[in-house]
């Protein structure tokens, strides 16, 4: 199954946010090998230059090492991992406030409804 | 090391018809270029001129420093938009001609696809739909290890699902020094294989850039963008 791609950003930062999600939901795993750049790109079923360019920002995030013969591994720092996985939470949460804007609700209103929603599901 | 294909001022015309002009172009090693127009804006025209079935009417054409000729053919890989190949071959006929013809043809490769897709190479190409047999044809030409690759309009008549076999054949099969080149309309289709897009307007060559400058620059996928820039 090709990856499901927006059409109007950029590949590589898509291809970038899935493997990310990959690895947050354990997909991926500390320390796993990644599949080759070829693999990925016909998995994906993208150009392999663009899947390239992916890992290698992700590489310079430091979120994927290469070794110099065996390939790209998952980093073992669990800190950047949990970082990640904050900062994607902040992206969501701030999406969630703009649509919450549109509706036409304050940050206020928007707080006093999420807790209402959380005490309704706690019962 | 040299580029793969460089035009200089590379002009074609049909009598009166100006078909290609002007037209300066770089592409280096190890990408897969769409080449995108509306009918009659000169794809086709390139596309012969770099097979040397066409000669420039002025100007430049240099595929790895070298003008069109036995030397260049030699290395490149071209899958015309229609067949050429005689109805009442098997497939197994056309393998052998292609390994007699091409030295860099590898027969394994093709019947290692012709399996996949379950095409007998025994069956003959009249007895093949539409479909099949473009997909035969892209695999024989995929199937040699060229250093261009030049496709015109290799999704055309096929449905989306062989559409997509036909993508994976050429992403899997191109080697990471050579250039692929592809002529279509369906953009929308293709882009997320591609690095580069050309647009030709009227025989001009009017946008050289990779899909995802495009998609930074103008917010829109390149399919969107095409069609802002070729509104009728």
């Amino acid at each position: 199954m090709p990856w499901e791609l927006d059409n109007d950003r950029p590949i590589y930062l898509q291809l970038m946010e899935r493997l990310k999600a990959d690895i947050i939901s354990g997909h991926y795993l500390p320390g796993d090998r990644l599949p080759s750049v070829r693999e990925l790109a016909m998995d994906a079923a993208v150009n392999p230059n663009t899947m390239q360019k992916a890992l290698s920002e992700l590489e310079r995030d430091g979120l994927v090492f290469a070794r110099r013969t065996s390939g790209r591994f998952i980093t073992e720092d669990e800190e950047m991992l949990k970082k990640m996985k904050k900062d994607l939470a902040r992206e969501n949460i701030k999406t969630f406030l703009e649509a919450m804007l549109r509706l036409g609700f304050n940050k206020k209103e928007a707080l006093e409804l999420l807790e209402e929603i959380l005490k309704e599901e706690e019962l | 090391m040299t580029p793969i294909l460089e035009c200089r001022s590379l002009t074609k015309t049909y009598g009166n018809f100006c078909a290609l002009s002007d037209v300066n172009l770089t592409l280096d090693r190890g990408q897969i270029v769409g080449l995108l127009g509306p009918n009659g804006s000169g794809k086709t025209t390139l596309i012969k001129l770099i097979n040397g079935l066409l000669t420039p009417t002025s100007g430049e054409i240099l595929i790895a420093g070298d003008a069109p000729g036995v030397s260049t053919k030699q290395i490149v890989s071209y899958l015309p938009d229609e067949s050429y190949l005689k109805n009442g071959m098997r497939v197994k006929d056309v393998i052998r001609l292609f390994t007699d013809f091409y030295q860099d043809y590898i027969p394994e490769r093709t019947y290692d696809m012709l399996k996949s897709l379950d095409i007998s190479p025994d069956r003959r190409l009249a007895a093949l739909s539409k479909g099949t047999r473009e997909k035969v044809q892209l695999i024989l030409v995929m199937s040699r290890k060229a250093q261009l690759y030049v496709l015109d309009e290799p999704i055309a008549g096929v449905d989306p699902a062989a559409r997509d076999y036909i993508l994976k054949t050429i992403i899997n099969n191109y080697d990471e020094n050579a250039t692929v080149l592809l002529s279509t309309h369906l953009i929308s289709d293709i882009e997320q294989v591609l690095d580069r897009v050309l647009f030709l307007q009227g025989g001009h060559l009017t946008l050289n850039s990779t899909v995802d400058d495009i998609r930074q620059s103008h917010g829109k996928s390149v399919d969107a963008f095409f069609r802002e820039v070729f509104r009728c």
